[in-house]
């Protein structure tokens, strides 16, 4: 099953190393991953999207925590949570094709952010499966590259917060 | 607040935690650091012969005593050397610091000489390590290394000093209590798992006490006795854990796993509560997952949450120090009377009657004869005779390592220091200078084989300089012993690459070191040469040759059941 994880570290050299060398030697699986800092400047903020039963996120929760340098690890998919991804993505955009590929662009409410004769980059935002709706949709008009960011996630707040 | 160079606060901040024994080798990149000590007249620096010595004998004297060991390598080659012995500490959770050399701060990443990233290298096999890189965070660091090397579950942490930083001139003020906002480990066990284990081993019929290094590390061993006689509870013990519980006591059942003892294995097999303390479920405990303890409730006393349900999903989870875990646990049942007067006398009677029809029937042993052939168990034996057990054993790794660790009857914790998670060949002679430093007043023996004692053997100029006498007893079979008993077993005798038949004259080697060597080949000679070697007052290399193709039995073969033992 899928999980989202976010991880709190110390903001210093080397730590993304230690997650990732982590994941890399004990056999994990890594889908995404996302870090920028916090609020607070010597913290910043992981999030990795990662498969695994619940044995083995447990072990991936506890191991991430064993690390010296994180502070904390929530599996977002334990509580209700707001995902997001956002994808930049140049796609052709020939002369009868233009106008199909700004409706498209439009009902997933991105924008374009670059355009030259032959096509346009754009930019969606949106959860996961959203992000994967526009790229299928796109792709028989002829997708040309494709930048994602990883997912990142936030909790809901409780109803009486 | 004063104002000192870096060499200076690295040493001040070593005084500050109690090190007294360094074991190093100079280079470049450290050669201020070594300027600093030639005046620190307080710490001792021994100097090996190679890096990997330095972090094995730094091991060895943390596992004698408790204590922090202390290694200083240089920069490169130093560094890597070091490596193996960083790694060996890590998977046994032993609390060293390895400080090394780095090149200047602005010739990093530029290929310097002797330049290697050593903390990109270690940082899978230490438990943390930094590489300090501002001189305003030295002191600070070095603190930080100690409390995470001693602390929670010990292990190895790596500090890299920069040379610029070293000859810097840096800030030193007094230690205030550390506090780190990322870790925190938890020692105090949960007062509702305390009482679900008291109530699960309340109602066991056959409990077994599963004890690993935890309860070494931790000085937990006292309460773990208290608590088996307490509730007359029978104890089996991991390679790490050996000491931990008297060996010779009827509670005992020896070690179990792969050349555990038939009690332990069989016990382990058939009883319906196994309480773990400090052990991990290693696969040479375990055999295959599904057969283990296949009858067994589980509980897992541990300080770290990784090592619970790893392998094995247990009922009660109890992450905490195994000696305050063990403590709370006593307390429990002293005051819970009513249920230990129950347990005491004729508690588990049925079960202790069990655990000893199988002791009668395959009691640890192995073929005796009548000729004078040397074998290795027997020259065990004697070692644990002629030494009352009351020396510190250390071991290389392979089939000496099994006959030390069943042959000689461990009745104290630290006293028997052996490679067990990474087993590393070359580990004991070096861990025997660690511990024969931090303990000049105990007897302590390296338990080898003849290819094992080549992987660290330089270190007899050592103990030459130090005049630091071990006693080394090399059971020679000629042979990379437990590869070629794998290759007996398992490969039609087909003995790739395992004859070590050609091996230097080890007496003569011993003597061109300035050490003694001496020499068996009748098992009528053994008693004497172990006699002259422990009342002489030198390093003593005993060369025993034994029967060459003598095996570890029991024998649970690889991926089978640990019931589906070879045995003698």
């Amino acid at each position: 099953m899928k999980h989202t994880l976010s991880v709190l570290l110390q903001n210093k050299p080397g730590v993304l190393s230690r997650v990732t060398g982590l994941f890399s030697g004990r056999g994990f699986n890594i889908e995404s991953l996302c870090v920028a800092e916090t609020m607070e400047k010597d913290v910043s903020c992981l999030t990795l999207v990662t498969r695994g039963d619940d044995n083995i996120i447990e072990q991936i929760t506890k191991q991430l925590h064993k690390l010296i340098d994180v502070i904390k690890v929530t599996d977002a998919s334990e509580g209700s949570f707001v995902e997001r991804e956002m994808v930049l993505i140049r796609v052709k955009a020939e002369a009868h094709t233009r106008a199909e590929v700004l409706r498209v662009i439009d009902i997933f409410r991105g924008k374009v952010v670059d355009v030259s004769a032959k096509s346009y980059a754009v930019e969606v935002t949106g959860s996961p499966s959203k992000i994967q709706a526009v790229i299928e949709i796109l792709q028989p008009i002829g997708i040309k590259e494709i930048i994602r960011t990883g997912t990142i996630a936030i909790g809901r707040a409780g109803k009486n917060k | 607040m004063t104002t000192i160079t870096g060499a200076q606060a690295v040493v001040n901040c070593l005084r500050e935690e109690g090190v007294k024994t360094i074991f190093g080798y100079p280079g470049g990149a450290v050669i201020d650091l070594y300027d600093e000590l030639m005046d620190a007249t307080d710490l001792e620096h021994i100097l090996v012969r190679h890096e990997q010595a330095a972090v094995h004998a730094a091991d060895g004297y943390a596992r004698a005593t408790g204590e922090v060991g202390v290694a200083l390598l240089t920069s490169g080659p130093g560094a890597t050397n070091g490596v193996t012995g960083i790694a060996t500490a890590y998977l046994d959770s032993i609390p060293i610091v390895i400080l090394t050399g780095q090149v200047p701060t602005p010739l990093i990443g530029n290929d310097a000489f002797q330049e290697v990233d050593i903390v990109g290298i270690t940082r899978p096999c230490t438990k943390h390590n930094f590489l300090v890189n501002r001189k305003e965070d030295l002191v600070q660091v070095m603190r930080e290394a100690f409390h995470i090397a001693r602390t929670g579950r010990p292990g190895p942490v790596l500090v890299d000093l920069p040379k610029d930083l070293i000859k810097a001139q840096v800030k030193f003020d007094d230690k205030k209590p550390l506090r780190m906002q990322s870790y925190q480990p938890n020692y105090e066990p949960h007062p509702g798992q305390i009482a679900k284990a008291g109530e699960l081993i309340t109602q066991s019929q056959r409990p077994v006490l599963y004890v690993g290094g935890g309860v070494i590390l931790s000085d937990g061993y006292q309460e773990l006795r208290d608590l088996a006689k307490l509730l007359n509870m029978p104890v089996t013990m991991t390679l790490m854990g050996l000491g931990s519980y008297p060996g010779d006591d009827d509670l005992s059942m020896g070690m179990l796993g792969m050349h555990g003892t038939y009690t332990a294995n069989m016990a382990v097999s058939q009883c319906d509560l196994l309480i773990s303390v400090g052990a991990r479920f290693d696969d040479r405990v375990t055999g295959t997952l599904e057969t283990f303890a296949p009858h067994a409730k589980i509980i897992h006393i541990d300080i770290d949450p990784t090592s619970i349900s790893k392998n094995v999903k247990v009922d009660v989870p109890l992450v905490s120090d195994c000696k305050r875990a063990l403590a709370e646990l006593l307390k429990w049942f002293q005051n819970s009377s009513s249920t230990v007067s129950e347990f005491r006398g004729e508690a588990f009677s049925d079960w202790h009657a069990q655990i000893n029809s199988w002791k009668e029937a395959h009691p640890l042993t192995y073929q005796k004869d009548d000729s004078d052939i040397i074998k290795p168990q027997y020259v065990v034996e004697m070692l644990d005779e002629l030494t009352n057990g009351e020396a510190i054993i250390t071991t290389e790794v392979g089939q000496n390592q099994m006959w030390a660790a069943q042959f000689y009857r461990y009745a104290h914790p630290r006293h028997f220091l052996t490679s067990g998670g990474l087993g590393t060949m070359g580990y004991g002679f070096p861990a025997a200078i660690g511990a024969k430093m931090a303990m000049p007043e105990k007897t302590v023996i390296d338990i080898a084989g003849d290819a094992s004692i080549q992987m660290c053997i330089q270190e007899l100029a050592t103990v030459k300089q130090y005049n630091c006498p071990i006693k080394i007893a090399i059971l020679n079979n000629q042979f990379l012993g437990m590869v070629r008993q794998w290759q007996e077993l398992f490969y039609e005798k087909r003995y790739a690459s395992t004859v070590m038949d050609v091996a230097p004259d080890f007496v003569a080697l011993a003597e061109a070191y300035g050490a003694v060597g001496l020499r068996a080949t009748k098992k009528s000679d053994v008693k004497a040469v172990i006699q002259e070697a422990l009342s002489t007052d030198n390093t003593v290399l005993m060369d025993f040759e034994i029967s060459r193709e003598e095996g570890v039995y029991p024998m649970v073969p690889a991926g089978k059941a640990t019931t589906e033992m070879l045995l003698v």
